[in-house]
């Protein structure tokens, strides 16, 4: 009896008793979140445009971040490192389409992830022997301190990277909707075989949407590269953006940023008022099973599309 | 960035020609494997370590010619910290060299718990020194197994004394409140028996925080140390975990001089993202700090022909760097240990493991050795494999380099000695092993 209390009543008797804190949580959890759609968005836009899981979208989190620290260190202002960067990122796109996507054309989708797996290693590889394996600090001159407001304690970064990171998901929603190219890539989304019957570039979409999810990897890499360091285990952060990609679903960026958003306070929530039952360091797999439990009601997704089939 | 890149290619085709073509190993050379992880999300961590084990060698070839005129010959195995690479080098090494591994430094508790039972089939001693399985210091259940200078156990209540004496004694520590910070594994829960049973002897109150590998996100973890207000705040990371707990409790204005990492949490990559707000952060160490001491003039002088330059970017004078000097050093002086006995040539595991056992480094010693009150002298027995003597010290980061902040600090010895002796006898149970009797081995 006095566990069913300690695990069904417990919890929100805390969080009747402190509100002030319980709104804390949940508002760490919101920030957190929007960090966790930023690193879901590069898959989202791949899997659109392609129908591949991007196995090295977390390696690119890291690669981008590392080339924006290097030339940084190597004295270039970091407006030019952002922009050399964006120049770097699209010059793997290009790269990737010619020496890895265009072979692959008509192949399994299977072969293509595998092909994202090695190019996985391969990006790991590259990017430490071009810069290191040093953990990095990375300064973009925003700081990083928390203030009070009502009791409770907001850090000035995370605020900062939400904003950059609503900013992000309406900068693509316009280039999704209102766009030439937008339109196009959701055409190819839709029917590869029918968007090349209309003329459209099956090529030239590709190299535009691993670009834009270049640049989005980015975005992703600097938020969490300034708060841990750029190294290595930035690449790990693509374990996050799971759970909120089988919630959100795999085509939907709003489901992205909305599953990101749930993920983020369920995992905190479960953290701070279920995890200390049961010993703590739940949150990393209490997120995978609120998506799971989310799958059972919708396999789709929040936002995915409906995959009806006729046998 | 050419130059790095041909060096580079240079360095995979050397370490191509070197796989197809095995190391080939003079009769008269005492081999030491060094499992080393240079990549992975830990390597910031794993080059300066491999570095110090690496250049230490070299310096004993190159300015004393070898251990008492055997010349070492050492081969490195990538781990990635990965357990189960770990064993896989272990497997590859265990035999090379005229007689064989000498000992093994596994650096990494994982690692470390899955050659135990090795060891002893083996005949190879491991040196998992100051890390590992803590009851591994009972040498009477563990004979093959060395954890010197100091284990977690002895650690944990180190700091406990540092904090009864910044509270003005141990009684103090009374309805005091220390939260734990530690990494979800094997090390990190390491130090919570002996917390636990300090907490009911001293009274102070322990709040218990896990974090998940790797520890990217510690928003939760933060929260509660918000909630919980701890006076204390110790932490057993490692890796990305430390880093962002370091930038998380500057980032939440905690005092930072009431923060004390471990002896993996405190080097420098730890307190490079925060920044300045690492400034005050505190942590264990049982060597010195910087590259001020003797045997790193020797270094330079002998492995980098004057090249302070060079040097530097091979990490020398850091926290880790050090780390792997002092092991190394330790490996050497076991071998010399057990050179008085079998004679100045190549010696096997077991031959090591008597010298391991029978490690009596002094303060004359360390001095010879360009190392004075670079660490502790330590004397290892049959008995105690984590050493008699080990202590630690509290370092604290400036801003531009981690300072000495304490006195040497002993463990409180009766209470984790006895709880050391407990865990042994319920390993030794567990394995069915008959603790040996040690008074008159020699």
């Amino acid at each position: 009896m006095q566990v069913l209390y300690a695990f069904l009543v417990g919890p929100f008797v805390q969080m009747g008793q402190a509100p002030v804190f319980f709104a804390e949580v949940v508002i760490n959890g919101l920030l957190t979140g929007v960090m966790y759609s930023l690193v879901a968005l590069g898959f989202v836009l791949i899997y659109k445009a392609s129908g591949t899981f991007n196995f090295a979208q977390g390696v690119m989190v890291l690669f981008a971040a590392l080339t924006l620290v290097g030339l940084m260190e190597h004295g270039v202002p970091v407006w030019l490192a952002l922009i050399l960067t964006v120049a770097v990122m699209v010059v793997l796109a290009f790269a990737i389409e010619r020496l890895m996507l265009r072979p692959l054309i008509n192949q399994e989708q299977i072969i293509l992830f595998m092909a994202t797996i090695g190019l996985t290693f391969f990006l790991e590889g590259f990017g430490e022997l071009l810069w290191g394996s040093n953990v990095k600090r990375l300064d973009i001159g925003v700081p990083d301190r928390s203030f009070e407001v009502g009791g409770m304690l907001l850090n000035q970064f995370d605020l900062f990277a939400a904003a950059i990171g609503a900013a992000l998901v309406a900068g693509l929603a316009v280039f999704f909707q209102k766009t030439p190219i937008g339109r196009a890539l959701r055409a190819v989304a839709d029917d590869h075989q029918a968007a090349l019957s209309v003329g459209i570039p099956l090529k030239t979409i590709w190299v535009v949407v691993w670009s834009v999810a270049g640049i989005v990897a980015m975005v992703a890499g600097i938020m969490w590269g300034a708060k841990s360091g750029v190294q290595f285990s930035l690449s790990l952060i693509a374990l996050k953006a799971l759970p909120v990609l089988i919630l959100g679903g795999f085509t939907s960026v709003p489901g992205a940023i909305i599953g990101g958003l749930i993920i983020g306070v369920g995992e905190k929530v479960a953290e701070v008022y279920w995890g200390p039952l049961v010993g703590g360091a739940i949150e990393n797999w209490f997120a995978y099973v609120l998506a799971l439990v989310f799958l059972l009601f919708r396999p789709q997704g929040l936002f995915g599309e409906r995959i009806i089939e006729r046998v | 960035m050419l130059k790095k890149l041909a060096f580079t290619g240079l360095g995979a085709l050397t370490a191509l020609v070197g796989f197809l073509a095995p190391a080939a190993y003079a009769q008269n050379e005492q081999f030491i494997p060094m499992l080393v992880y240079r990549t992975g999300p830990y390597a910031p961590s794993g080059i300066p370590v491999a570095n110090g084990f690496r250049d230490y060698y070299t310096l004993v070839n190159k300015r004393d010619g070898g251990i008492n005129g055997v010349k070492i010959s050492f081969e490195e195995c990538e781990t990635q910290y990965n357990t189960k690479l770990g064993v896989e080098c272990y497997e590859k090494l265990k035999n090379k060299g005229p007689t064989g591994a000498a000992l093994f430094n596994p650096y990494s508790t994982g690692i470390t718990y899955q050659l135990i039972p090795k060891a002893p089939v083996d005949k190879i001693p491991i040196l998992s020194m100051g890390y590992g399985m803590t009851a591994a210091a009972d040498g009477t259940v563990f004979p093959y197994v060395f954890n010197f200078p100091m284990t977690y156990w002895g650690q944990a209540s180190a700091f406990v004394r540092y904090v009864a004496k910044q509270e003005g004694g141990f009684e103090n520590l009374r309805g005091r409140k220390i939260a734990l910070i530690y990494h979800n594994s094997a090390y990190g829960k390491e130090p919570i028996p002996t917390l636990e049973v300090l907490s009911q002897k001293y009274g102070y109150n322990l709040k218990l925080l896990a974090v998940d590998h790797p520890g990217q996100e510690q928003g939760a973890t933060w929260l509660q140390i918000r909630q919980y207000r701890p006076d204390w705040i110790f932490m057993w990371g490692w890796g990305v975990m430390n880093q962002v707990a370091v930038k998380e409790a500057a980032s939440i204005r905690y005092p930072m001089d009431h923060f004390i990492g471990v002896w993996w949490s405190g080097s420098e990559a730890d307190v490079v993202p925060a920044g300045k707000g690492a400034i005050g952060y505190k942590a264990g160490d049982f060597h010195g700090t910087g590259a001020g001491f003797p045997v790193h003039k020797d270094i330079i002088k002998y492995v980098y022909n004057g090249n302070a330059q060079e040097a530097k970017n091979n990490n020398i004078g850091e926290v880790l760097y050090n780390r792997g000097v002092v092991n190394a050093m330790f490996s050497v002086e076991a071998i010399r240990t057990a050179m008085q006995k079998y004679g100045n040539k190549p010696l096997t595991g077991e031959q090591v493991r008597w010298g391991l056992e029978h490690l009596r480094v002094t303060d004359s010693h360390l001095k010879a050795l360009g190392m004075a009150d670079f660490t502790q002298p330590i004397e290892v027995t049959c008995s105690r494999h984590n050493g008699v003597g080990g202590r630690v010290y509290i370092q604290q980061w400036d801003g531009n380099g981690w300072k000495k902040a304490s006195d040497w600090l002993e463990p409180i010895e009766e209470v984790v000695w006895e709880q050391v002796k407990q865990a042994s006898k319920n390993y030794a149970f567990e394995n069915r092993i008959t603790p040996r009797v040690c008074s008159g081995q020699s």
